[in-house]
């Protein structure tokens, strides 16, 4: 099965590379862009069967690696054939 | 005083604060990032330079290294840890020292000499600093933005643990923010680099009493 990890910047943490999206989109004469967060998304691929305990040990994941929590938050998707949780 | 230099892969200040260490009359080992031991050591350091290319997180991948255990270990046994640029987001990133540092707000990779205040000389790193003159130390870094929420800031400024700040501030760094101690006060993250202005042919010398500081506390 597949893992799904969305890392965001905290809110209320400065995201210089969103705010240089922002501006850009402004140049490219996009109007109505309110304020713009840049975040990353990691694709894991899991030998994992039971999608409960995948998503327990992608979480660890985070915790340990993946997410700095002083400045990040994270989300965890499974993914199993045609279904996610 | 026995000093360990740790080298990580990418790892590009290691050679220059091991001359800038026994310039001071350090004794000086360096170490590889594998390594599951520590020798017996009065201080580490974990140089600058851009380990694992930033990948993931400035620090992140580092951080993991098998040395880092004993280095966690060392510095709650009360073992003096700096570390400089790539050091000091390392050390974010373990823990030793609070907060994290992101992107400088101008999205540039700045490489220039800043003018320092010297906030706390209760410290081992900084007690031949006169706080009342400003020192200049260079910086090389993208990612010299520290970041630490409102509570964290007050811990900092009550227990005397900021040891440095910019006058002008190049990164957008929280309370201007260049260098903080950890609880133990034992542990050093800053951002500029002393070991590039410790001889007077780099152009300046304002680094050396750091290591000058070092000698004369664990010698």
């Amino acid at each position: 099965m597949k893992a799904k990890v969305h890392v965001r910047l905290k809110e209320g943490v400065l995201d210089p590379q969103g705010a240089a999206i922002g501006r850009a989109l402004g140049q490219l004469g996009f109007e109505g862009v309110g304020s713009v967060r840049q975040g990353k998304l990691i694709e894991l691929d899991l030998t994992a069967t039971d999608s409960e305990a995948a998503k327990s040990e992608v979480e660890a994941m985070c915790a340990q690696l993946l997410a700095n929590p002083v400045i990040e938050t994270y989300s965890v998707t499974i993914e199993t054939e045609g279904r996610s949780t | 005083m026995q000093a360990g230099v740790i080298t990580f892969p990418g790892s590009n200040c290691d050679r220059d604060v091991a001359v800038a260490l026994e310039a001071a009359g350090a004794s000086v080992t360096r170490l590889w990032h594998g390594d599951a031991e520590l020798p017996k050591l009065d201080l580490i350091v974990l140089p600058g330079g851009f380990s694992y290319g930033d990948y993931l997180r400035v620090g992140a991948i580092a951080s993991k290294a098998p040395i880092m255990k004993e280095v966690v270990r060392a510095a709650d046994a009360g073992i003096a840890v700096l570390g400089i640029c790539n050091g000091f987001q390392l050390l974010a990133e373990t823990g030793l020292v609070p907060g994290a540092l992101i992107a400088n707000v101008g999205l540039k990779y700045l490489c220039k000499e800043v003018e320092l205040d010297v906030v706390s000389i209760n410290s081992i790193f900084t007690t031949m600093y006169d706080p009342a003159t400003s020192i200049h130390i260079p910086i090389a870094h993208h990612d010299g933005n520290y970041v630490c929420d409102a509570d964290e800031l007050k811990r900092l400024h009550d227990e005397d643990r900021i040891a440095f700040r910019y006058r002008d501030n190049p990164n957008g760094s929280t309370d201007d923010i260049a260098g903080v101690l950890g609880p133990g006060r034992n542990v050093l993250g800053l951002m500029p680099h002393p070991e590039r202005a410790a001889d007077p042919i780099t152009g300046g010398t304002d680094g050396a009493p750091m290591f000058r500081a070092l000698m004369e506390a664990l010698a």
